[in-house]
């Protein structure tokens, strides 16, 4: 990939970006029924609702509150909570942490445990190890997060003692929930790394290299993983990014004080500001992620090069 | 058909039939037996009773019904809307196509249970307005996929031939595309079907989905996570059901897979390129 194409890579993430702010934006006026109301309730008295309407640009044209909206994003200004009455950036700042502690542990379990899990099945293609695998991959593909904590605090916290209940102390409160949302990705990547490994050691250069006296160990880790890996990148990119979004059921689970449970928390007080604020962040995480995969993804093949 | 197809359809077969017989099967969900607060599965009840004494059993069957109207409902609307705009915007082309083609874009930008969680919240809960939110987020998959495969197809002879005969382009859409498109679509909606079933159950969990007294295996693990100590069959369940219906649906879409001869979508196309 050129400079050119990586630039214009970006400036697409860039368009893409203003985009998800723009439907987050558009999101209140598409829907039916007032804003207001939702926030409000139907029993609110008239100046509360003219109150509330007017400290939120509500009572200005749609066009005039769109332009408001993206000067403020411009200085990252994402508002004012409304039930705590405290600048939506500084809750996100303080929660941020949390979630991307999580993600990050989330993210290590799904690759230390998908990859030897996926080399080994594809190594021993239609064995008993393969079905094993496998059956578990589809397993953790099946069983929901919402599932799968409870079951975990069940087991662990509540039977073995090994580890607390829920919320955020210490480096053993971190494990049930990584877990948890670690889980479901690993399944997806295992299957992703078995199956691109399987086509690869079918191709017609491994069986050169093997004829041409190439032992096993150097010809799956030198000659067939390079290759296989390419598709793993971009599911693992993908993955990546909807960590982010699982967190929100991950962290609702274990009282985990993250992003998530900001977001939820502020769904049951009808604080649309602070909703607006998360979805957008969570959203712009997720195009970040993707097209540093796309990039990582281009450097890594150059043929993929041509039409990034 | 391989002994996994057989059981996941077995299984399918099963949870549709709870289904659609739950008001006979099951008519005590909002009874209420006071005596039995939390009581465990027994000769009274086969998977005991809830915090207010209802019938686990019962609540089950009928949110069977829940979860299987919601994932029909979904995967239904996202399928046909999905698919009219992706290949109207291949098939027409142009401008249609580069501000649809923008469209798309956007929408498999965002995380799709995020904005349907975003949307959820702002309209309310309530069954209408989640099968509304879960399909505002999953026509995508379908459009992005029908737009490829359109792009494809189209200068086939046979839609050349039938363009220059003057075809309407919606009969030749319908009539001369969408068979040579369905295998594809089919997989993924079986995939769709799967993800609707736990988006469901997710949102009603979160509290923004199905709601209370009307019973979803989402919603009953949220209420059956309080007292998980002390009544955890609550909690297993529901649950138990939920991944039952979720991997029969996953392997069956995997078997389809195998036996339509349909690569998954993106992934090996890019890799070729």
């Amino acid at each position: 990939m050129t400079w050119a194409q990586a630039g214009r890579r970006l400036a697409g993430a860039v368009g893409v970006v203003l985009g998800v702010a723009l439907l987050t934006f558009l999101l209140v006026h598409l829907i039916p029924g007032d804003p207001v109301e939702l926030m409000l309730g139907e029993s609110a008295r008239p100046a509360d609702r003219a109150n509330l309407r007017a400290s939120l640009g509500l009572d200005r044209p749609v066009a005039v509150q769109l332009a408001n909206q993206f000067a403020s994003l411009a200085r990252l200004d994402l508002g004012t909570s409304l039930h705590s009455r405290r600048p939506v950036s500084a809750l996100i700042a303080e929660r941020l942490p949390a979630t991307l502690q999580l993600a990050a542990a989330a993210l290590a379990i799904a690759v230390v445990t998908a990859l030897p899990l996926g080399m080994l099945a594809a190594r021993r293609q239609g064995r008993v190890v393969d079905g094993v695998a496998m059956g578990f991959a589809l397993l953790g593909q099946s069983v929901p997060s919402f599932w799968l904590g409870p079951l975990l605090i069940l087991g662990f916290s509540v039977g073995l003692g090994w580890t607390p209940v829920s919320g955020r102390e210490g480096p053993s409160s971190l494990v049930l929930p990584a877990l948890t949302l670690g889980a479901g990705m690993a399944a997806v990547l295992a299957r992703m790394v078995r199956s691109s490994l399987l086509e690869v050691l079918g191709e017609d250069y491994l069986r050169t290299a093997r004829a041409k006296g190439v032992a096993e160990r150097a010809l799956l880790w030198r000659h067939a993983l390079p290759n296989a890996a390419l598709p793993v990148v971009t599911v693992l990119g993908l993955q990546a990014g909807a960590l982010l979004s699982g967190a929100v059921i991950t962290e609702t689970v274990f009282a985990w004080p993250g992003i998530g449970s900001l977001l939820v928390d502020a769904i049951q007080r009808r604080d649309y500001p602070v909703v607006q604020g998360c979805v957008l962040l969570i959203s712009t995480g997720y195009v970040v992620v993707n097209t540093l995969t796309d990039l990582a993804y281009a450097w890594l093949d150059p043929r993929a090069g041509a039409d990034a | 058909m391989t002994a996994a197809a057989r059981v996941s359809g077995a299984l399918l077969g099963l949870w549709a039939g709870a289904a659609l017989l739950s008001p006979w099967l099951a008519p005590a969900t909002d009874a209420i037996d006071l005596d039995r607060i939390l009581a465990p599965p027994g000769a009274a009840g086969w998977l005991g009773f809830d915090e207010v004494g209802r019938p686990v059993a019962d609540r089950l069957l009928e949110g069977a019904r829940t979860s299987l109207v919601v994932a029909v409902a979904v995967v239904a609307v996202s399928a046909v809307i999905g698919t009219v705009v992706g290949a109207a915007a291949a098939y027409l082309g142009g401008a249609v196509d580069r501000w649809l083609g923008r469209l798309i874009d956007v929408f498999l930008a965002f995380p799709g249970l995020l904005l349907a969680i975003a949307l959820a919240a702002l309209m309310g809960p309530g069954l209408a307005n989640l099968v509304v939110a879960l399909a505002a987020v999953g026509w995508v998959g379908y459009a992005r996929l029908a737009r490829g495969q359109v792009l494809a197809l189209r200068r086939r002879e046979h839609v050349l031939a039938a363009e220059s005969l003057g075809v309407r382009p919606g009969r030749i859409l319908l009539r001369h595309l969408l068979p040579l498109m369905a295998a594809p679509l089919i997989v993924e909606a079986t995939f769709g079907f799967a993800g609707a079933v736990l988006a469901e159950a997710g949102m009603s969990f979160l509290g923004i989905g199905v709601q209370p007294p009307a019973p979803s295996w989402g919603g009953m693990i949220r209420e059956g996570v309080r007292y998980m100590l002390v009544a955890p069959h609550l909690v297993l369940a529901p649950g138990l059901a939920l991944s039952a219906v979720a991997l029969a649906t996953n392997l069956w879409g995997d078997w389809l897979r195998d036996r339509l001869d349909v690569r998954r979508s993106g992934l090996t196309a890019r890799r070729r390129t």
